[in-house]
Formats: C-alpha cells, sequence, structure tokens
C-alpha cells in the first residue's frame, strides 16, 4: 500500500466529488439531494483515506513521509513535492475530519444553490489538504491563496446581511499579506535556486536577510492567525458566514497561520524569529488580553466566539515562539484542539441559529428547560475552550504555558491571565443562553437536538474527551518532529551566539 | 540576402488580404461578409501553420527576422486577431456594421503586427507600425453612423498619429547620432553607460512613441475612451492583438539595439511600470462601465507585463512573453462574456447589468469568475503564474521594491475584480440574458480550460517562451 500516493489522493478526492457534482442536473430538489450526498460521500471517503495517513504514520522519525515528488516546471527547478510530518499530519487529519461534519451541518441549514455551496466546500477542502502537504514553496503558496476562492463565495453567497462587507474585507486582508509573502519566497528562491522547503529549511540565510523576510512572511501569517492587530477581518467574516463556514474557518483556515510560523518562519529564519519573538508574545498577550475582554462585551453569539478565537490563537503564537518542546507541541496540540472546539461552538451558535435565526444573545434565555441536550453539549464545548482538565483545551494550554514559562516568566504570567478572562466571557456566554426563565415566546417551542445533530456532535465529543484524557497519542506523532525542529532552531541561534561572541573578542 | 522564406507568412497574409478584398468587392454589397469573415479565419490560421512550420532566419538585408521571439509573438497575434474576428461576426450582422472590409482590415493590422515583431531595423518596424495603427483606426470607426464610434476613431488617429510622430522624431535622432537604422549594428554601437545624449533623447522619444502603442501610463488617455467608443469586438481586438504586438515591439527595441543599454532605461521602464499598476487599478475602481473596466485592466496588465521588462534579463522577458499568453486567453474569454450581455438584442455594458448572473446562467457565471479570479492572479489559475514569472525576473533583478508595489496594487486591482463577481454572485437577479452564440460558448470553454489547466501543463507555453527569449538574447 506504501507505493500508492496517498496524499495526492486526499488532496484531489475532493476535487472529484466536486468535479462529479458539476454533472448533476435536473429538478432542483433533486439535484440539492444527490449534492449533499455525494459531498458527504466524498468528503467521508476523503477522511477514511486520511486515516491511512495516521495508521502508517513512523512517528520515531522526523523524517517527511508519505512523499512523492514529480516534475512540475523543470526549466524553474520547481517541482510538484508533497510530505508530511509529526508537525502536518494532524493538521491534515483536522481538515478531513472537519469537512464532512461541515457538510453535515449544512444539510437543512442551505436551502439555496445548495450544488454550488457543496462544491465550494470540496473544492476547499482540496486547498487545505494541499495546503498541509505541500513541500515546495509555490506550490504552499498556490494552496495557501486557493483556499480565498472558496471561501469568498461561501460568505459572500450563503453569509448573513452584512456578507459582501465581509467577504471583500476577508479577501483583501489576506491578499495583502499573502503578496508579502510571495515577493519572500521569490526572494529566497533567488537566494537559494529553490522553492523546495526542506532544501530551504537546511539553507541557513544570512541574518539581514531573514529580518525581511520574517516580516514578510509575518504579514501574511499574522493576518491569517489572525494576531492583534489585524485581526479585524475575522469577527466579520466569522458572522457574516453560514455556520459551515465559521466551522472550517475557525477549525482550519486560522490554524494555516500557526502553520505557518512552525513550517517556514521558525526552521527558515531561526535568527529572525529569536529577534521577532519580543514583539510576537507582546501581540500576542494584548491579543489575549484584550481580545477575551472585547468578547465579555459582545451582543452577538458568534462575535463572542470569533473574538475568543483570537484569544487562543494567541496562545498558540505565544507557545510557538518559545522555541521549546513544551511550547510548540503545546502550540500545535492548542491548534487542534481549538480546531474541534471553536468548530463545535460554532456548530452550537448553528443549531439554536437554525431555529430562530437570530444570534442575539439577549433574544435566548432558559434554554435548559426546553433542550437539555443541548445544554449539556454547549456545557461540554464550553468548558473545553476555557481548558478544563480532561478536555482538549486544558493539555494545549497547560503545554503553551509551561513552554511559556521556560523562555519569559512574564509572558507565561500576562498569558495565563487570558485564561481567566477566557473563563469568565465563556460562562458568562453560557449563563445568558442557557439559564434563566424560559420566557421569550418563541422559545417556548423550541426543539431539541435531532439526530442529525446528535451525529454531528458525538464524533466531536469523542475526540475532544480523547485530547483531553489521552494526549499522549496525538503528542507522540508530534514529537520527534518538533524536536527536530527545537533542535534545528537552537543550533542556529547558539551558532550565532557563538559567531556574535568570537566577533566580540 | 533576398530571403524570402523567412517573410513567407506575411506575403500569405497581404495576397490572402487583397483577395479577399476582390472577393468582396466582386460579390457585391456586404453580401459576403460571412464568407470574407471566415476565410479571413481560415487564412489566419494557414499563417499559425506557416509561422510554426517556417525555419526562420532574417530577409530584406537585415530588416526583418523570423526568430523563435518573433515566432512566438505571431502565434499569440494570430490566435488573438482569429478569434476576434470570430467573435465579431453575429455581433456585426445584428448591430449592422457587417461590411466585409472589417475583417479585411483586421487581417491588415495583423500584417502589420507580424512586420513589427520580426522588425530588425527602425524603418522596417516603422512599416509595421503605421500598417498596423492606419487599420486599426478605421477599424475603430467602423460604425460610422454612430458618434461614439466615430468619436473614438477619431481620438485614436489623433493621438496614435502624435505618438508615431514622436517614435519617428527618436528614431531619426538615433539614426543622427549612431548613423544607422540596423537594431544589431545599434546593439553593438551603443553599449555602456556612455550613451551619446542625443542617442538618449532618441532613446526616450522610442519609448514614449511605444508606450502609446502598448497604453502605458502616462501615454494611456485614449485607452478608455477608445475602448468604451468603438464597437465590442473591435475593443476585444484591440485589447489583445495590438498590446501583444506593442509590448513585443517593445521588448525587442529595448534588449536588441539599446541592449548594451540597460542601466540607461531601466529606470524608464520601471517608473512606467508603477505608474501603469497604480493608474490602472486606482482608476478602475469606480468603473461602471465593463469596457472602461477592461480598459484600466488592461493598463494594469501592461504594467505588470513591463515589470518584466524591467528586469531587462532573458527571464525577465520570458517572463513578459508568458504573461502575454495567459494575458491573450483571459481577455479573449472576458471579452466573450461583455459580447454575451445582450438582453432582449440590445447590447449592456455596465456592470450592474450582470447583476445576479448566478441565478440566470450558473454556468457563465462560473466562467466569469474564474477569469476575474485570474485576472486578479489568485492562484491555481493562470493569471497568477503569469505575475509570477515577471515578479520572480524583478526580484531576481534585486528589483524589490518594484515587485513589492506591483504585488500591492494588485491586491488593489483584486477589488474590482471582485466587484464584478460580487455582482453575479451576491446582487439578485435582473432579467436574463438572451442565448449566447454556440462561438462564444465555444470561445469561453477554450479559455476557462486552459486557465484551469495551466497548473498541471505549464511547459508548453513556458519552453517556447525560454525559447523565444534565449532567441533574442542570443542576437
Amino acid at each position: 500500500m506504501s507505493d500508492w500516493p496517498i496524499l495526492s489522493i486526499v488532496t484531489f478526492l475532493p476535487l472529484v466529488g466536486a468535479a462529479l457534482l458539476l454533472l448533476i442536473n435536473g429538478e432542483e430538489a433533486t439535484v440539492a439531494r444527490n449534492s449533499r450526498w455525494v459531498a458527504l460521500w466524498t468528503s467521508g471517503f476523503t477522511f477514511l483515506v486520511s486515516l491511512m495517513l495516521w495508521v502508517n504514520f513512523d512517528a520515531t522519525t522526523a523524517d517527511f513521509q508519505f512523499v512523492e515528488q514529480a516534475d512540475w516546471m523543470p526549466g524553474l527547478n520547481i517541482s510538484y513535492h508533497m510530505g508530511v510530518d509529526g508537525i502536518s499530519v494532524l493538521f491534515v487529519l483536522l481538515a478531513t475530519f472537519l469537512t464532512p461534519i461541515c457538510i453535515l451541518s449544512a444539510w437543512e441549514a442551505i436551502q439555496k444553490r445548495v450544488k454550488e455551496y457543496m462544491i465550494a466546500f470540496l473544492v476547499l477542502e482540496t486547498m487545505m489538504v494541499g495546503m498541509f502537504s505541500a513541500l515546495d514553496g509555490l506550490l504552499f503558496y498556490l494552496f495557501f491563496e486557493g483556499v480565498l476562492i472558496p471561501m469568498f463565495i461561501i460568505i459572500g453567497v450563503w453569509g448573513g446581511q452584512r456578507r459582501v462587507y465581509a467577504a471583500f474585507k476577508l479577501f483583501l486582508y489576506t491578499l495583502l499579506g499573502s503578496v508579502l509573502m510571495l515577493v519572500a519566497l521569490l526572494a529566497m528562491y533567488f537566494e537559494a535556486g529553490t522553492t523546495d522547503i526542506p532544501t530551504l529549511m537546511e539553507y541557513g540565510f544570512a541574518y539581514n536577510m531573514q529580518l525581511w523576510l520574517w516580516l514578510a512572511f509575518f504579514a501574511s501569517f499574522a493576518v491569517k492567525v489572525p494576531m492583534w492587530p489585524v485581526h479585524t477581518w475575522l469577527p466579520d467574516a466569522h458572522v457574516e458566514a453560514p455556520t459551515a463556514g465559521s466551522v472550517i474557518l475557525a477549525g482550519v483556515l486560522l490554524k494555516m497561520g500557526g502553520y505557518g510560523f512552525l513550517r517556514f518562519s521558525l526552521p527558515m529564519m531561526p535568527l529572525a524569529s529569536e529577534t521577532f519573538a519580543p514583539l510576537v508574545f507582546t501581540l500576542s498577550i494584548v491579543a489575549i488580553i484584550y481580545t477575551s475582554l472585547v468578547a465579555l462585551a459582545q451582543q452577538d453569539m458568534k462575535k463572542l466566539i470569533a473574538y475568543s478565537s483570537v484569544a487562543h490563537m494567541g496562545i498558540v503564537t505565544v507557545g510557538a515562539f518559545t522555541f521549546n518542546q513544551h511550547g510548540i507541541e503545546g502550540s500545535i496540540f492548542q491548534m487542534l484542539s481549538h480546531g474541534v472546539v471553536s468548530g463545535a461552538l460554532f456548530l452550537c451558535v448553528g443549531v439554536v441559529y437554525d431555529r430562530i435565526h437570530t444570534r442575539e444573545i439577549d433574544a435566548y434565555g432558559g434554554l435548559v428547560h426546553r433542550m437539555p441536550s443541548y445544554a449539556l453539549i454547549f456545557m461540554f464545548f464550553t468548558m473545553a475552550s476555557v481548558g478544563l482538565p480532561g478536555t482538549g483545551g486544558f493539555v494545549g494550554e497547560i503545554l503553551a504555558l509551561l513552554g511559556a514559562f521556560e523562555a519569559n516568566t512574564w509572558v507565561a504570567f500576562f498569558a495565563a491571565t487570558g485564561l481567566i478572562l477566557g473563563a469568565a466571557y465563556a460562562l458568562y456566554l453560557y449563563r445568558r443562553i442557557i439559564f434563566g426563565a424560559l420566557t421569550k415566546e418563541n422559545l417556548k417551542t423550541i426543539l431539541d437536538l435531532s439526530p442529525r445533530e446528535w451525529i454531528i456532535f458525538a464524533p466531536l465529543v469523542i475526540i475532544v474527551l480523547w485530547m483531553g484524557v489521552y494526549p499522549v497519542s496525538f503528542l507522540d506523532i508530534m514529537h520527534v518532529s518538533v524536536e527536530n525542529l527545537v533542535n534545528q532552531v537552537e543550533t542556529a541561534q547558539a551558532a550565532a551566539a557563538q559567531a556574535a561572541q568570537l566577533a566580540a573578542n | 540576402m533576398l530571403n524570402l522564406g523567412a517573410a513567407l507568412p506575411e506575403m500569405f497574409m497581404a495576397v490572402s488580404a487583397l483577395a479577399l478584398l476582390m472577393l468582396g468587392v466582386f460579390a457585391g454589397k456586404d453580401k459576403a461578409f460571412r464568407t470574407v469573415s471566415w476565410l479571413a479565419v481560415a487564412a489566419q490560421i494557414v499563417a499559425i501553420a506557416l509561422v510554426v512550420m517556417g525555419d526562420g532566419g532574417s530577409a530584406f538585408y537585415g530588416q526583418f527576422s523570423a526568430d523563435p521571439f518573433a515566432k512566438f509573438c505571431k502565434v499569440l497575434i494570430l490566435i488573438g486577431s482569429a478569434t476576434g474576428i470570430i467573435m465579431s461576426m453575429n455581433f456585426a450582422e445584428r448591430e449592422n456594421m457587417a461590411r466585409f472590409e472589417f475583417p479585411i482590415l483586421i487581417t491588415l493590422a495583423t500584417l502589420g503586427m507580424m512586420a513589427m515583431v520580426s522588425a530588425t531595423d527602425m524603418l522596417s518596424l516603422y512599416l509595421g507600425l503605421e500598417l498596423q495603427s492606419l487599420a486599426l483606426y478605421v477599424v475603430a470607426a467602423i460604425r460610422r453612423d454612430t458618434v461614439r464610434s466615430t468619436e473614438s476613431g477619431l481620438k485614436y488617429f489623433i493621438l496614435g498619429s502624435i505618438a508615431s510622430g514622436i517614435l519617428l522624431y527618436g528614431m531619426s535622432m538615433v539614426y543622427g547620432f549612431t548613423g544607422t537604422t540596423n537594431f544589431t549594428v545599434l546593439g553593438d554601437t551603443l553599449v555602456g553607460g556612455d550613451l551619446p545624449l542625443g542617442a538618449l533623447v532618441g532613446l526616450a522619444f522610442i519609448f514614449a512613441g511605444l508606450c502609446f502603442k502598448v497604453s502605458a501610463v502616462p501615454f494611456h488617455m485614449w485607452t478608455p475612451d477608445v475602448y468604451e467608443g468603438a464597437p465590442t469586438p473591435v475593443t476585444s481586438f484591440f485589447a489583445v492583438a495590438p498590446k501583444i504586438a506593442g509590448l513585443a515591439l517593445f521588448i525587442r527595441v529595448a534588449v536588441g539595439p539599446f541592449g548594451g543599454a540597460v542601466e540607461d532605461w531601466q529606470q524608464i521602464i520601471v517608473l512606467i511600470s508603477i505608474l501603469s499598476m497604480a493608474v490602472g487599478s486606482f482608476a478602475a475602481l469606480r468603473q461602471e462601465n465593463i469596457k472602461r473596466l477592461m480598459a484600466y485592466s488592461s493598463i494594469g496588465h501592461v504594467g505588470f507585463a513591463l515589470v518584466g521588462l524591467a528586469a531587462g534579463t532573458q527571464e525577465g522577458v520570458t517572463g513578459v512573453l508568458v504573461y502575454l499568453g495567459i494575458y491573450l486567453v483571459m481577455n479573449l474569454g472576458t471579452f466573450a462574456v461583455i459580447l454575451c450581455m445582450r438582453r432582449n438584442d440590445r447590447m449592456n455594458e455596465e456592470i450592474t447589468d450582470l447583476a445576479g448572473l448566478a441565478k440566470t446562467k450558473p454556468l457563465m457565471a462560473a466562467i466569469t469568475a474564474i477569469f476575474m479570479f485570474s485576472m486578479a492572479g489568485i492562484p491555481p489559475l493562470a493569471g497568477f503564474f503569469g505575475k509570477f514569472y515577471v515578479f520572480k525576473a524583478a526580484v531576481d533583478s534585486g528589483l524589490v521594491t518594484l515587485a513589492v508595489i506591483g504585488l500591492v496594487t494588485s491586491v488593489v486591482s483584486a477589488y474590482y475584480y471582485l466587484r464584478i463577481i460580487k455582482v453575479m454572485y451576491f446582487d439578485e437577479p435582473v432579467e436574463g440574458f438572451d442565448r449566447n452564440g454556440t462561438e462564444m460558448n465555444v470561445i469561453m470553454a477554450v479559455a476557462t480550460i486552459i486557465i484551469l489547466a495551466f497548473v498541471f501543463f505549464p511547459n508548453p507555453l513556458m519552453d517556447s517562451a525560454a525559447v523565444a527569449a534565449a532567441s533574442l538574447f542570443g542576437m
């Protein structure tokens, strides 16, 4: 089996599904039904194939695995190079895991242009998986930017009131960041003569160049993460996106920025990363505390969760720039758990939104009386978001904070403060929606979770518990790769320090 | 030295244009429009075959060269004009401009362009350029009974003549200070940073004239008016073939006779390129007429193409050629869409007329969206690779600032391309368009397939562009 190009299959299978969808024609209701099933089967099957990656992954090596390399543009020395290591393989799985859930969640919520919606999601899946498995800079860029096309359409067509504004903001913000990354990639290509990521990791750019490259990459990834103060597109995009769009946005797209830091900034520009680490720490801490406070004041459920995402991603960036094993593992773990948990929270919002069609927190209250199961599920994910021990959220946060503590006590202190605020807004949100008296007329007939919604939430609950109770099964996979990354960074930094000392003597 | 074989495609085109003229005249008033048009298309296709199969070489005492560079550009030009004629036929018959002279004029203009890109002497350059321009002036005003078309033709003629005058003046300066008009000799003479002042002035004049022809800022003022006023098929032709020919000529002049003096003209091109990109991006933001929008878009695209030329390297020229190839496909596709914007048998040119196209014609909307994303340079579509190559060349030559400015303006331009998508997808539909002609559907489909498939098969275009660029630098 190992000679199968599994990564390419996982990447392009959704595209095949999208092509099949194009062929569906006929009456609107039939088309809609068939499209849903085709999309579900395709993404489900893609997920199953991607499990092959998990099963066959060799966690004892930091090398890239499932590597595929083929000529693409031989004249430019750019090739189609795919592969995963312990850092990226879990993100691939995250993407393939969340896509079927998104499709299922849109089953009834999306009633117009169902076929196009499903095509957009399958194309999006291809882009996401491809981005996490690309081992060539240009290929990476292709997928990284390509994500914008389906996302723009998803928000713009199926979004809420201010969807046009949100879609444009998302697109232009991200594009502006990305083009700077393109210039940096071109500069690296000019310097090293290749865009091959493993080669670039070994290359060792001069310090001055690293600074510029780092800033250019930072422009792109910081927007994507998003870091304060370039986060403002996120609340807009989240609020206006349809539920599944929010899920994928919070679940996977934000991780592209964090992944970018770990794949490009740290290994290729270790010295610049060290130089700019205080900047990252500062911005992250501002993000954690400031956006948590902002979240407290929100009236819109989705906006609140969107701001909480910014805060959580702040923990991720803090962890990534600690340059130690705990911090980086925590950062990756936090991304994975946040991907699942915030996705689930958006789905929770989607459940009541589908019934009442408002996201105003004040429009709810006392839901526990009519929707006990929903209250349970919502509580579970709220707790996971807060970082209750036993859920995935706890492990990521504690590791990242541990790493931060090793690197800088103050950073750890401020980041931990953010967690308290996190608990405050999450519980406050929960109280206002679930508890209290059931006074609102339209809530008195609201129905509890349907079997379909149970099916959506069940795997998410299982994963979050699994991540919380037995995190080793995930940490083991990334351990060796992270170790290798830390070594790489430390060696480069030590060498530079030594050189500086020699020069001083 | 009279190697006529090298100029076989041009001679074929000239003969067929005259033969078609005869046919048109003898068949009687405009009845032969369709026949003449199809025969003209056939002539272009035969010419493509002749170009591809021709074994190159130079002719007319070094005034004319059929090197791979010329071949590459000629193929693009011929594809552009053949498609242009096909796209114009139904339009012409409906809009009462079905004159048989139209395809013949296009053929003659194409002949001029072919001569231009093959020119290796100032004089043959000018001959080709004028043949092209004169034919185009007439074509712009072909609907002589409408004010807008005649106005557009007149504007184009007056401003074009001034530009030709400037160009000619520059040539005479260069000739006066070097004593030759031959590119090869000039290239050997004008080496290094110590260009004679007169030649430098001549160079500036020549570049100004050429900038006018490719509508680069600050010589772009005619473009929006002419694009808007000319009948749409003419606009679609203007946006493609003359642009390609003009840029090819620009490249040939810049790296041929002035190839030794790159540092003398690099800053000019950098400035023109930045201005074109900026004007193309910012001025288009508030356009409501889609033809005007395409005019500004084409100004921006010229700016992007010039980024490659500014690099002044073989790689940069390769980048420009790849860019032109992709630009040709995107533009033909987009203009096919614009020509399909007909409602109740009337043409529509406002962007808002596209509202809700995704509901009324989902496939056409999807195709248009692909064209727009590609024009904006979003990967994995072909338009991205065009930008990628030119900016790569710029970065390689150390023009990082230019690359950054260019890419930032490309973000600005993304806004107006996205606006078209927004109108099609997010707005409520207005009344649907009339049925598309089959030929339009074919053109749109082919363009879409090329744009989508380029990411998988980039090498045919890239390799031939590389060969073409190499021939220019091996000279």
